[in-house]
């Protein structure tokens, strides 16, 4: 799975729980889940769990401390990917 | 944590207590019961003169039961933690209502857990009234706060 498949993969995932006052068009690699792109810690644990179904990995609580931004969630999927 | 030590930490209390017992209880479910009282204020004004208890008021009883109970016995089962200083938060509910519930009515709330991932709990929820109908059925989120996994 390339680069742009798994950005793109993740940015499917996350707009289904972006608030109705947040584009699509807002999602960058920089975007920060809760303070830019306004999705709340309950939603953040959504977003993993789909993520996790999408690229059947499994996330820990300290891979969720870590998710900020959208570029760390996809280089945690990377991490979990390499070491299956 | 027992099912009184539960009860005695729940983070509620009058007038917006709205556990009496659990039942049951265990890491994937829960089973408690509510009597709403008939001199409970809310029936003055819902309705004028025809009191009937709340949903947003059926759905709380769901939640402390289904959700917060259950949550509390989830983290209990965790080590280092305590009650003190949680927080919960509601973080979504989708309710649909059958029955009305009378003022006086004891009811039963079931609840099986979906998920309970990164201190969010989801649950499916089933109120059931003392003869046995469903009174309503849905599904309720909560996020917990610990200061053990703060």
């Amino acid at each position: 799975m390339n680069k742009e498949t798994k950005y793109n993969k993740l940015k499917d995932i996350i707009k289904v729980y972006l608030p109705e006052d947040v584009s699509v068009d807002a999602i960058t690699q920089d975007s920060n889940f809760i303070s830019e792109l306004n999705i709340n810690s309950a939603n953040l644990v959504d977003i993993i769990l789909d993520v996790e179904d999408e690229f059947d990995i499994m996330l820990e609580n300290a891979d969720m401390d870590k998710m900020q931004t959208v570029k760390d969630a996809l280089a945690i999927i990377d991490a979990k990917l390499e070491s299956k | 944590m027992t099912k009184s030590d539960i009860i005695d930490a729940l983070p509620y209390d009058e007038p917006f207590l709205f556990v009496d017992e659990i039942q049951e209880i265990n890491a994937d479910g829960v089973v408690g019961t509510y009597l709403f009282k008939e001199d409970a204020t809310f029936y003055k004004g819902h309705f004028k003169d025809l009191p009937v208890t709340p949903g947003v008021l059926l759905t709380e009883c769901c939640a402390q039961i289904g959700v917060v109970c259950l949550g509390m016995q989830l983290l209990g089962e965790t080590a280092n933690f305590t009650s003190k200083g949680m927080q919960i938060g509601m973080s979504s509910t989708h309710m649909e209502f059958l029955l009305p519930v009378k003022p006086n009515e004891k009811v039963t709330v079931s609840s099986e857990k979906v998920y309970f991932r990164f201190n969010k709990l989801k649950c499916k929820v089933k109120m059931h009234n003392s003869a046995g109908g469903l009174v309503c059925k849905g599904e309720i989120s909560g996020m917990f706060k610990t200061n053990a996994n703060a």
